[in-house]
C-alpha cells in the first residue's frame, strides 16, 4: 500500500509535461499490473504449448506404424501376433499389441477392484467418523503414501508379494502374476482416490447432514444416504484419476507382472502390459524401425487413454453441474 | 470410557503407521534419486552433446595435435592424453567400460571420460548423430542403423562376451545337448525329467527381444530358433534374471559370464559337453559368445582413440578377464574365424 502511495506521489509530483506523466503512469501500470499478469500468462501458455507439442510429437511418431509400415489399426488393437522386425529398414513383422492392451486393462481393473472400496471407506472414515484425527494423522499419512516412488512399491512387491503368491497359491511361474501387479497398483492408487474422495465428502454442505439428523437418521444412514450420493461426482473423479495413474505406471508393474507375451489364463498367470513392454525394448530397438515405431504407437495409445480419462472427468462434472441447475 | 480406550489404541497404531510411512518415504526418495540419476545424466549427455563434441573436437585440434600422435599409437605412453570423451550404449559392456574409464582417468588426469548405459540401439543412434564420441554395442551397427549411418562408423571389437545358460544350483542339471536346449527354449520340453533332471516344471526366464544377450544366445546356442515368448518370463536386465533363477528351482535363463563372477547360487550348464568358460571361448570349442563393440564416428577424437586403445591393451586384458569378459587378442584363429561376419 505504502509503495503504491509513494509511486502515486511521484506521478502527481512530476511537474513535467503531460507526456512525461503519461509515461510514468504507463510504467506504473506495467509494474503493478502487466508484469505479473504477463509472467503468469507466459507460464500458462508454455504449459499449453508443451502439452500440445508432446501430443503432436506422439502422433507423428505413433502413426508411423500405420503410414510408413502399412499396418492396420485393427491389427494393432486386436491381433496378438507381436513380431515386429527390429532393424532400421526391415518390415513385414506383426505389430498386434492385444496382449499388452488386455494386460493393462486387466491389471488396472483388478487394482481398481481392490483399491476403490478401501479408499472410499478410508475417505468416509477420515471425514465423517473421525474427522479430528482424520485431519491430524490420517491425511498426512496418506499424503506421504503419494510421495513414495514407484520403484519402492515395485521392489517390495518383488521381494515380498511375488514369493508369497508363489508359496500360498502355488502359482506356476514363480508368483509373477496379474494378481501381484493388481495388488501393487492398488496400493499405489489408494492414496490418490482417498485424497480426492475425502475432499469431495468434506465439501458436502453441513446442513445436508443436520437436516438428515433432524429427520431422525442414524450416523450411518446420513453417510450412506446423504453424504455419499451428494459427493458422488468427486468420488468418481478420484477413481478415474487413480485409474489414469495405474495405466501410466511402468516400473512397479514391470517388476512383478512377469512380462510373458501371452493372454493370462487366470489371475495367477503372468502377462505383459503396455508400459512395461515399451520400457523393455525402447533403448535397444533400432531407431525408426518397425519395432521402434510399434512402441511409439503404444505410447500414443497410452496418451489417448489418459486423454479419454480426463475428458471423462470433465463430462461427469459437467453433467452433475447441469443436474444441479435443473 | 470404552470408546476412549479404543480410540487411544487406534491413535497409537496410526501414529506408528505414520512414522513407518515417513521412514519409507525418506529412504524411498533416496532410491528414486539414485535410480533417476543415470537417466538424467544420459539426457544431459544428449542435450549437451553437441557442446561436448565441439569441446573434444577443439581439444583434438589444439592440445592433442600438439601432444603428438604417439600417445594414440601406444596407449601405455599415457599421462599425456587430455580432452573429454563421452560414451553410451550397451548395458552388458557398461561395468567394464566404467572400470576402464576410471583406470584411464587415473593415468591421464587431464582426461574426462563419461560412460552411460541406455542400450545398444541408443548408443549406436547417439554416436551416429554425433551426440556421443563412443557408442557401445553388443551387435554390429548394420543391424540397428540404416546403411548410410552405419558406413560412417568405425568398429572396435574391444572384448568378447560369453553367454552361458544358467539354472538354479539345486536343480542338478549340468549338461544339455543343443537339441535339448532348443526344445526347452522353444517350449517343446516343459519338464526337467525329459532331459535327465528331477520331476520339476521348467520355468523359462528370458530377456526382451531387442536385447543383445538374447540375440547372441538365439544365434549361437539355439541355432536361430525363436524363443517361446508366450511361455517365458521376461526380465529387463541380467541382474533380475539371475535373481529369478536363484529363487525358483525349475528356472533356466542365460546371462553373460561377467554376471557370474562370485555367484554360487546359480549353476552354468554345459552345451554338448563343453563348459562355458573363457578358455573354451578362446580355443573355439564353446560357440556362444560375441564381440562387444565400441563405435566411433569416423576415427573419433584422439582422446577417444586413446581410451579405446587402452581398453584393448595387454595391460588391461587381466582386468577384462577378472571381470568375466574375454580379451579379443587371446582368441585363437579358429574361434575368431567361426564368428566372422
Amino acid at each position: 500500500m505504502s509503495n503504491m502511495a509513494a509511486d502515486g506521489g511521484t506521478v502527481q509530483g512530476k511537474t513535467g509535461t503531460a507526456k512525461d506523466r503519461e509515461k510514468a503512469l504507463r510504467m506504473y501500470k506495467f509494474r503493478k499490473e502487466y508484469l505479473g499478469r504477463g509472467v503468469v500468462t507466459a507460464c500458462g501458455l508454455f504449459i499449453i504449448i508443451l502439452t500440445v507439442a508432446i501430443g503432436v510429437f506422439l502422433i507423428i511418431r505413433g502413426t508411423g506404424t500405420f503410414t510408413k509400415f502399412h499396418h492396420s489399426v485393427a491389427e494393432f488393437l486386436f491381433s496378438s501376433n507381436w513380431s515386429p522386425v527390429d532393424s532400421a529398414t526391415g518390415s513385414g513383422g506383426g505389430v498386434g499389441a492385444a496382449v499388452y492392451i488386455v494386460g493393462s486393462l486387466l491389471t488396472c481393473g483388478l487394482a481398481l477392484l481392490f483399491a476403490a472400496p478401501c479408499a472410499i471407506g478410508a475417505a468416509v472414515f477420515m471425514t465423517e467418523i473421525a474427522p479430528k484425527w482424520g485431519e491430524k494423522l490420517f491425511q498426512p499419512a496418506i499424503e506421504i503414501f503419494v510421495g513414495i516412488p514407484s520403484v519402492v512399491y515395485g521392489w517390495i512387491g518383488l521381494t515380498v508379494l511375488v514369493p508369497s503368491i508363489r508359496d500360498v497359491f502355488h502359482a506356476r511361474m514363480g508368483g509373477y502374476s496379474v494378481l501381484a501387479a493388481g495388488i501393487v497398483l492398488a496400493v499405489m492408487i489408494f492414496p490418490t482416490i482417498t485424497t480426492v474422495a475425502a475432499d469431495a465428502i468434506r465439501s458436502v454442505p453441513d446442513y445436508y447432514r443436520k437436516g438428515a439428523y433432524g429427520l431422525g437418521s442414524t450416523r450411518w444412514q446420513v453417510i450412506y444416504r446423504i453424504v455419499l450420493p451428494a459427493s458422488k461426482t468427486g468420488i468418481l473423479t478420484g477413481v478415474i484419476l487413480g485409474l489414469a495413474r495405474a495405466f501410466g505406471e511402468a516400473l512397479a508393474v514391470a517388476m512383478v507382472i512377469g512380462k510373458t507375451r501371452a493372454f493370462p489364463t487366470s489371475i495367477l498367470s503372468p502377462t505383459n502390459n503396455l508400459t512395461a513392454a515399451i520400457a523393455a525394448d525402447m533403448g535397444n530397438s533400432a531407431n525408426g524401425g518397425e519395432a521402434n515405431m510399434a512402441l511409439w504407437s503404444m505410447a500414443l495409445l497410452l496418451f489417448l487413454i489418459s486423454m479419454f480419462f480426463i475428458a471423462l472427468i470433465h463430462f461427469i462434472e459437467n453433467r452433475s453441474a447441469a443436474a444441479l441447475k435443473a | 470410557m470404552r470408546t476412549k480406550r479404543i480410540s487411544c489404541v487406534m491413535m497409537s497404531i496410526l501414529m506408528a503407521a505414520t512414522v513407518l510411512a515417513g521412514c519409507g518415504s525418506s529412504s524411498g526418495s533416496d532410491a528414486s534419486a539414485s535410480t533417476e540419476a543415470p537417466a538424467a545424466d544420459s539426457a544431459a549427455a544428449s542435450t549437451s552433446a553437441s557442446s561436448t563434441a565441439d569441446a573434444s573436437a577443439d581439444a583434438s585440434s589444439t592440445e592433442a595435435a600438439a601432444d603428438t600422435a604417439s600417445s594414440t599409437a601406444d596407449a601405455s605412453a599415457a599421462g599425456s592424453v587430455s580432452g573429454e570423451v563421452t560414451a553410451a550404449g550397451s548395458s552388458a559392456l557398461l561395468p567394464l567400460a566404467q572400470a576402464a574409464a576410471e583406470d584411464f582417468m587415473t593415468e591421464n588426469p587431464d582426461c574426462v571420460i563419461t560412460v552411460n548405459g541406455g542400450g545398444s540401439g541408443e548408443g549406436l543412434k547417439q554416436v551416429a548423430e554425433g551426440s556421443v564420441d563412443i557408442g557401445d554395442s553388443d551387435v554390429y551397427a548394420e543391424d540397428k542403423l540404416d546403411a548410410d549411418s552405419a558406413k560412417k562408423l568405425v568398429d572396435h571389437a574391444v572384448c568378447t562376451i560369453t553367454m552361458a545358460p544358467v539354472v538354479n544350483a539345486d536343480l542338478g542339471v549340468t549338461n544339455l545337448t543343443t537339441d535339448q536346449l532348443v526344445d526347452i527354449f522353444t517350449g517343446k520340453t516343459t519338464n526337467w525329467k525329459d532331459v535327465g533332471g528331477p520331476d520339476e516344471e521348467i520355468m523359462l526366464v528370458t530377456r526382451p527381444s531387442s536385447s543383445g544377450t538374447r540375440t547372441l544366445f538365439k544365434k549361437w546356442a539355439l541355432n536361430g530358433a525363436e524363443e517361446a515368448s508366450n511361455q517365458a518370463l521376461e526380465t529387463d536386465d541380467s541382474g533380475t534374471l539371475l535373481q529369478t533363477v536363484e529363487q525358483n528351482k525349475g528356472a533356466i535363463g542365460y546371462v553373460a559370464l561377467s554376471y557370474l563372477v562370485n555367484n554360487d547360487k546359480v549353476a552354468t550348464v554345459s552345451i554338448d559337453g563343453v563348459e562355458p568358460t573363457l578358455e573354451n571361448t578362446y580355443n573355439g570349442t564353446y560357440k556362444v559368445w560375441g564381440y562387444e563393440h565400441m563405435y566411433t564416428n569416423g576415427d573419433g577424437s584422439d582422446a577417444a582413440q586413446a581410451f579405446i586403445n587402452y581398453m584393448m591393451s595387454d595391460k588391461f586384458a587381466d582386468k577384462i578377464e577378472s571381470m568375466g569378459y574375454g580379451a579379443s587378442s587371446k582368441l585363437s584363429d579358429e574361434a575368431a574365424k567361426s564368428h566372422q561376419e
